[in-house]
């Protein structure tokens, strides 16, 4: 018998969604355990024209997740890692983490100033910069602040919460060691600062030999121009080092014998250890990883076969492994990692895992190709206190509840 | 007919000739893109102060003209006693640091008086960015340090005497040792 009750448009597509999949797993966690019944009719209708530029489904509803403040123009939104699939973040979802709003810049009037200690002072129009040797490469940009709560009680009730200032896009740009060869650095420079055109002019210090390793001056993300709040027309992505570094609204780049020592790199984004000391230029964001399906605030609907599925990343490399315990650290299994696996970027793992109904605890950990293994929350706080606030990369368990739902532990 | 011994000989010559070759490709615009910025604009840009002082413009203030543009400029958002509110705290937490809730702020925490000047004028007041003028600076960073117990009321700030400030935290930063953790965990 045909339902009577009107479905809202997203019961209609999660319905959609259950009965295009069968009985697949997206239909475990989230559909009701009554009997599923096709409700809809051949097609009889005409669809909708083609657009100049496309819009997702409006049954999607994955959003960014923000806090409401007094100054919203200073502040981030979280990425909802917990909807992905494969390793790269929708440009629309990228989070955002800005000082002082989001600029809007016309792109034939900006400029790239290069100066300091260079033997040859320039300045460049966006266009001039595309026309040198390009590169596209994916890496993950993380704020250093991701996890922050991790170090306290108030841990992130779901992924995006604790681990959602973390985001993963193919970078299109040029290398700054070639516009760093253009000006010609001059040997006494040790120090590169960067600043954005942003209406605080966020700037920061980078070492010389990462910007001559693998550092991009990117005008592209996931195909097409970076998005306004990502910094566009151009910013810096320094792969693996923390995204505070890596300027959006790029303006403006000056070679330096020693570091700026900005707001940015002292009184923020340094490291407060027990004894009152804090680590500085704490810049590389070390091997971790977090279990997106199933995390907090989702449910597990029956028994029975589920896939766990989730992120690892390491700002050293490549994610070499990543193992998987089901019985909350007892013992661990290997995951499957998706090919091809790049360097500094988001890897997917993937566990067939059967649920017996039983509470339990399940956890991930990753080893990068350094051998480095990501380090329990004990671990950390040993080594660096509670108010270290920064740089949190611990394992992250989800309790799984008999019921089915899952918990922050 | 060359001999091995001279071949081997041109050989290197034409190695040296090669090496010298790069070396000066490395050091000359291989691109030809983009232009010298005029004086002009590479003075307008130009607003990066260095813990040394360098960057810092003339002009000069002290805590006395200081309190006044703080008033009208800064206590809306940083609390009439620098005590914080919609923004942080600007004074206070000396002493906190190695305790289980550290209050960071420019007393406490910040080791360069210099970069007080650098961020408020690249960055405040927050809505209105650049309206200070550089009097107005080095007054009302004068009046931050006073307020903290830094400086005197009356000690006059300007490029010379604001690098010479020694914050109380200067010597409270050590360079990252990561990694610090994370030696196989099985073990």
């Amino acid at each position: 018998m045909r339902q009577k009750r009107t479905e809202s448009p997203s019961e209609t597509a999660s319905r959609r969604k259950f009965l295009s999949l069968g009985a697949a797993v997206g239909g475990a966690l989230t559909a009701c355990a009554e009997p599923q019944e096709v409700v809809e009719e051949a097609p009889k209708r005409l669809g909708r024209a083609p657009d100049k530029y496309g819009e997702r489904s409006p049954f999607e509803r994955s959003s960014r997740l923000g806090r409401a403040s007094k100054n919203p123009e200073t502040g981030s939104t979280r990425s909802p890692l917990q909807d992905f699939h494969g390793i790269i973040t929708p440009s629309s979802l990228h989070f955002e983490r800005h000082h002082a709003g989001v600029p809007e810049i016309d792109p034939a009037k900006h400029r790239l100033m290069i100066h300091g200690m260079v033997k040859r002072p320039l300045v460049l129009t966006v266009d001039e910069i595309k026309t040198l040797p390009s590169v596209s490469r994916v890496h993950f940009i993380e704020c250093s602040g991701n996890s922050r709560g991790e170090w306290t009680d108030r841990k992130g009730p779901t992924a995006q919460h604790s681990h959602g200032l973390a985001s993963c896009s193919e970078w299109t740009g040029v290398l700054l060691s070639i516009l760093l060869d253009e000006a010609g650095v001059n040997p006494e420079a040790h120090w590169l600062i960067a600043e954005g055109a942003d209406a605080c002019k966020m700037h920061r210090s980078l070492p010389l030999d990462k910007c001559r390793d693998d550092v991009i001056v990117a005008y592209g993300q996931n195909g097409e121009a970076i998005r306004p709040e990502q910094g566009y027309p151009l910013r810096l992505v320094v792969p693996g080092f923390e995204g505070n570094i890596n300027v959006k609204w790029l303006r403006r780049l000056m070679l330096s014998g020693q570091p700026a020592m900005g707001r940015e790199e002292t009184s923020k984004y340094t490291d407060l250890l027990a004894d009152g000391k804090a680590r500085q230029f704490s810049f590389t964001m070390e091997a971790k990883s977090v279990i997106t399906r199933p995390s907090g605030g989702q449910k597990l609907a029956r028994e029975g076969f589920h896939e766990i599925a989730g992120l690892a990343w390491s700002g050293r490399g490549v994610i070499e492994r990543v193992e998987v315990s089901t019985d909350d650290g007892n013992t661990w299994q290997d995951a499957e990692l998706q090919e091809p696996r790049h360097r500094i970027a988001f890897t997917r793992f993937r566990l067939p895992w059967t649920w017996d109904g039983a509470e339990t605890v399940i956890l991930s950990r990753a080893t990068d190709d350094t051998g480095y293994v990501q380090p329990t929350e004990q671990a950390l706080i040993a080594a660096r206190g509670h108010n270290s606030d920064y740089h949190n990369n611990c394992i992250k368990a989800w309790k799984i509840g008999a019921d089915g739902n899952v918990t922050h532990v | 007919m060359s001999s091995p011994r001279s071949l081997q000989f041109i050989g290197h010559l034409v190695l040296a000739a090669a090496c010298l070759c790069a070396a000066t490709l490395a050091q000359s615009p291989k691109y030809k893109v983009g232009r010298a910025p005029t004086a002009e604009e590479e003075k307008a840009w130009s607003i990066t102060v260095l813990p040394d002082g360098s960057g810092l413009p003339a002009g000069k203030g002290s805590a006395v003209e200081g309190k006044d543009v703080y008033d009208r400029r800064c206590a809306e958002c940083h609390g009439n006693e620098l005590q914080g509110g919609d923004s942080s705290a600007l004074m206070g937490g000396q002493g906190t640091l190695a305790t289980p809730k550290p209050l960071k702020t420019v007393g406490s925490y910040w080791p360069h008086a210099t970069t007080i000047w650098d961020y408020t004028n690249r960055a405040m007041p927050f809505d209105t960015p650049g309206v200070l003028t550089n009097d107005q600076l080095y007054a009302v960073v004068a009046f931050i340090l006073f307020k903290n117990g830094i400086i005197k009321e009356t000690e006059e700030m300007n490029r010379e005497t604001l690098p010479e400030v020694k914050m109380p935290n200067a010597g409270g930063f050590v360079k990252d040792g990561r990694p610090d953790v994370g030696g196989d965990a099985r073990n």
